[in-house]
């Protein structure tokens, strides 16, 4: 696995240095001191993943952080990036009871940073959880969250897992999507790293787009993980969409993380109030571009980035356009661009156009962060899967579809959730693949 | 408004307020005493005089606990390291410049009668309040006949105490170790000595830990160690049943200085009510420094005026008769514990803590149905957890799951995780309340009413007598 195509730039490091620093040593156990150890512990019960997080915590204390990082481990195998990327403020440290009594909840994300970085600093791998070589293998399509998680867990079960990734570096948003103040694209890769030390087979730029393909993979394995996560993100469908300048979220941020866009200049306007909007906003911001607005067809009340991720936007000076609708792109003279739009107001269930309120936005660039479109193609070719509104129909506890050697999980199941979900299904899928070739072996 | 002066031993010690600096390195010099009561100390135990002694490097080693530090200490410092010709032309000069601050001065000279006699005579002549008489010390000069080794022999205290009253011409005080099974035995003997009052209790021998890399105990002094003497707030629960014991003996009980664990004006409060006129501080001092002795005296102050006390002698043994045999205890004084649900957290510690320290009678059953009764009707712990693990938990990302995740109910924690006493199995052990982390979350409260007292001493004697009549 090579690293070759993640850029080396100070000035991107400087640009996108990390949000929070790490804790020192002593923070640590002061702040691991604090965490009460509550019985079967809401944080725990709040993680997708169910991380033991009293138990992982209180190793930090007693100063035993290889079984901290191996307690994290177990549960998540991506318990390195999930503390850096889970949105803990609706999940672990949300729930915990701390917030009861007026007090800060306890650090969990930074604890289970330092967890982790004691253990990459250690150099180890996590150990395998059962010993013995199963002569099961699976392919897991995609090389994101979902299947790292589910080949870590069946590898480490002593079954053979081998990870199908479309693009030149595996690791999918966690590599290519997260802002770089929250996860490094080279981190993500040393993460996925530490799983091919498990056993997890990589097939990186191997692009599974017909039925051949399947065929032959289901002539190769003996049960298929779906981890394919979304399809492109979805189109403005205004005139001019085409236009040299308008990048969509998730371009803009691979682009700038592999090195492809170094810097911005002029006026940027981002259409959505999501999470990833926001992302892409913020990384205008840090790129240079200067205002950055950020056009949302609701108010701030219905937008669904999380609280803190609308604080930090305001912070990093991102403006705000509520209820405004864009209708058209036109190119301008020396690569400008103009953005019309329209106000627009609710109106029973549906949205209507204020009269006269046309406005246009000169700027530079257009980043369209409306949402990622379901990945429809390949579905299409899956016998007996079944794919409802997108999403591929999956049991909730096992992640089996309608064709019993396929196993799904992750974003093309959920439509589009955290990492940390992501882990869950692929977890939990490889759990019942391992527990269906016992049964048919048995 | 209350007066916390003290004038003990008929008049002969006097001082603004009942807080001394105990016999230690805070009291090692003249210059540090003088400092001490500028700061407000009303009196000071001089580091032990006695022929100089060559000490260590690396002397003090501590016992942190969840990251607070110095929870327990220890040391292996010997008594001072200065002549005796310079501690008490220091002390002449100290007595010159704070004649209202009482100056006691602890002596440790080997165990003949003319050394006792010189080192007393001297001590008083250069204006010695006091005398404390060092029998406790448990390093280094226990191997050399002094300190407990004194301490720990009736006999031999009682003989020291007698030389020394035969020369004293102001109060004597032994000074208590308690490396001994009943420290009373000593004091007893002190007593029958003639000695004027006491000081209890010196240092715990100890070995405070072990460094896991070299193997070396600390404090570690060139790849060896030394049983020292444990103090701190870790042996304040010993030395006040040390204090009781000795001030609820009548063969014993003398005016009695309190020691071990003392660092605030709760902690003296505490020794006082058991009967000491004045506490010693040593290693509250080490920690922070001479100045916490503003909170004591401003702290004492303020309890004293709101009990409606006037002086320390109000309340000073209160509490010595509420300690008493166990076989004297109300077998029928019942008590459970009671959960505020409006206080609550959900931590569930005390659900845990009862069922695998206590006595199973605390559950989380609200939202399946409570059952009272025997352990085996309920759901376990493991149980419990396994179901929390099976459950599917998915992050909330839309605003409505959020506003359903984190919906409020009728108290601050959901219902399923305020757990619930079972009164008829709860056997009113405090633990819970112990380890509740919320002030006023778990009280316990009294369920005995109408029922007669009783003893277990009153049970069988009850018994004894039913068994003679058959």
């Amino acid at each position: 696995m090579s690293t070759a195509t993640l850029p080396d730039d100070p000035r991107l490091k400087a640009r996108f240095g990390e949000l929070k620093p790490a804790l020192t040593a002593q923070a640590a156990v002061i702040e691991a001191d604090r965490c009460l150890n509550c019985f079967d512990a809401p944080c725990t019960a709040a993680c997708p993943t169910h991380i033991d997080v009293p138990g992982f915590i209180k190793r930090i204390a007693s100063g035993n952080l290889r079984g901290s990082a191996v307690r994290i481990l177990d549960a998540n195998i991506l318990g390195a990036s999930c503390a850096r990327v889970c949105p803990v403020d609706v999940l672990c440290e949300g729930a915990c009871v701390m917030l009861r009594q007026n007090h800060k909840p306890i650090q969990i994300a930074l604890l289970q940073r330092h967890a982790m970085d004691a253990f990459w600093a250690s150099g180890e791998t996590p150990p395998a959880k059962a010993a013995g070589s199963r002569k099961l293998r699976v392919a897991c399509i995609g090389g994101g969250p979902a299947s790292l998680a589910c080949a870590a867990e069946l590898c480490r079960a002593g079954a053979r897992a081998t990870v199908i990734e479309r693009r030149e570096l595996p690791g999918g948003l966690n590599t290519y999507g997260v802002a770089e103040y929250k996860l490094r694209a080279a981190d993500s890769v040393r993460e996925v790293e530490m799983i091919r030390q498990l056993g997890v087979e990589f097939r990186c730029g191997v692009e599974v787009d017909s039925a051949a393909a399947l065929e032959a993979l289901e002539a190769e394995f003996d049960f298929i993980f779906l981890g394919l996560g979304l399809g492109a993100m979805q189109r403005l469908n205004v005139p001019g969409e085409d236009t040299r300048g308008v990048m969509n979220a998730l371009e803009l941020i691979a682009a700038y993380k592999t090195g492809h866009v170094r810097e911005l200049h002029g006026t940027v306007v981002v259409v959505g109030a999501g999470n990833t909007a926001i992302d892409a906003a913020n990384a205008a911001r840090r790129l240079g571009a200067a205002p950055v607005y950020m056009l949302y067809r609701r108010s701030e009340q219905e937008m669904s980035a999380f609280d803190f991720e609308f604080e930090h936007a305001k912070q990093e000076g991102v403006q705000f356009m509520w209820r405004r609708l864009p209708v058209a792109i036109r190119p301008e003279a020396h690569g400008r661009l103009l953005l019309e739009t329209v106000q627009v107001r609710q109106a029973d269930r549906k949205l209507e156009v204020v009269p006269d309120s046309e406005a246009t936005i000169d700027c530079d660039l257009i980043v369209p962060a409306i949402g990622q479109s379901p990945l429809a193609e390949l579905l299409q070719k899956l016998r007996g899967v079944e794919v409802r509104n997108g999403r591929i129909v999956a049991d909730r506890e096992t992640g089996q579809t309608g064709n019993p050697r396929y196993f799904a999980g992750g974003d093309c199941v959920n439509g589009g959730r955290e990492v940390v979900d992501a882990v869950a299904g692929g977890k939990r899928a490889a759990v019942a693949i391992l527990k269906t070739a016992e049964v048919a072996h048995a | 408004m209350p007066d916390i002066g003290v004038r003990n031993f008929a008049g002969k010690i006097n001082c603004p307020n009942p807080f001394w600096l105990a016999s230690a390195p805070p009291t090692n010099t003249g210059e540090m005493i003088m400092r001490a009561f500028d700061a407000g100390w009303g009196g000071a135990v001089w580091k032990t005089i006695g022929e100089p002694v060559v000490n260590v490097s690396s002397r003090y080693s501590a016992t942190d606990w969840n990251g607070q530090r110095i929870m327990g200490f220890n040391n292996i410092e010997l008594i001072s390291d200065r002549t005796v010709e310079q501690n008490l032309t220091e002390m002449a000069e100290v007595k010159k410049r704070y004649p209202k601050n009482a100056v006691i001065a602890s002596l440790m000279v080997a165990s003949n009668r003319e050394a006792w006699h010189e080192v007393v005579t001297r001590a008083e002549d250069a204006g010695a309040d006091g005398l404390e008489l060092n029998f406790g010390c448990p390093h280094g000069m226990s191997e050399r006949g002094m300190g407990s080794a004194v301490g720990q022999v009736p006999e031999y205290a009682e003989m020291i105490t007698g030389w020394v009253k035969e020369k004293a011409r102001t109060p004597v005080l032994v000074k208590l170790t308690p490396n001994i099974s009943d420290i009373r035995t000593v004091a007893r003997a002190a007593k029958r000595g003639h000695a004027d009052g006491l000081s209890a209790i010196n240092t715990i021998n100890s070995i405070t830990g072990i460094d896991l890399d070299t193997f070396v105990p600390r404090p570690n002094v060139d790849g060896k160690s030394s049983h020292g003497g444990y103090c701190g707030p870790a042996v304040k629960p010993i030395a006040l049943n040390m204090v009781q014991q000795i001030m609820s003996d009548p063969e014993a009980a003398l005016p009695l200085s309190g020691i071990g664990g003392i660092g605030s004006w709760r902690d003296a409060v505490e020794f006082m009510l058991l009967g000491c006129g004045t506490v010693q501080v040593c290693t509250a001092v080490m920690h922070y420094g001479y100045r916490i002795v503003e909170d004591m005296a401003e702290g004492l102050d303020n309890w004293m005026r709101e009990k409606g006390f006037k002086t320390i002698e109000d309340f000073r043994g209160l509490s010595v008769n509420r300690v008493t045999e166990w076989k004297h205890l109300n077998l029928n004084f019942k008590i459970v514990a009671r959960i505020d649900e409006q206080k609550c957290i959900g931590c569930d510690l005390c659900h845990i803590a009862c069922w695998d320290g206590a006595h199973q009678c605390i559950h989380l059953d609200r939202v399946s149905g409570p059952i009272d009764g025997h352990v085996e009707l309920h759901r376990t712990p493991a149980a419990e957890q396994a179901e929390s693990l099976a459950s599917i938990a998915e992050t909330p990302v839309t605003r409505k799951e959020r506003e359903a995740a984190f919906a409020q109910g009728p108290y601050p924690t959901p219902l399923a995780r305020i757990p619930r006493v079972d009164e008829t199995e709860c056997v009113g052990c405090n633990l819970c309340s112990c380890v509740c982390p919320v002030e006023g979350c778990i009280t316990m409260v009294r369920v005995d009413k109408d029922v007669a007292p009783e003893t277990w001493a009153e049970r069988t004697k009850g018994a004894a007598c039913e068994g003679s009549a058959a």
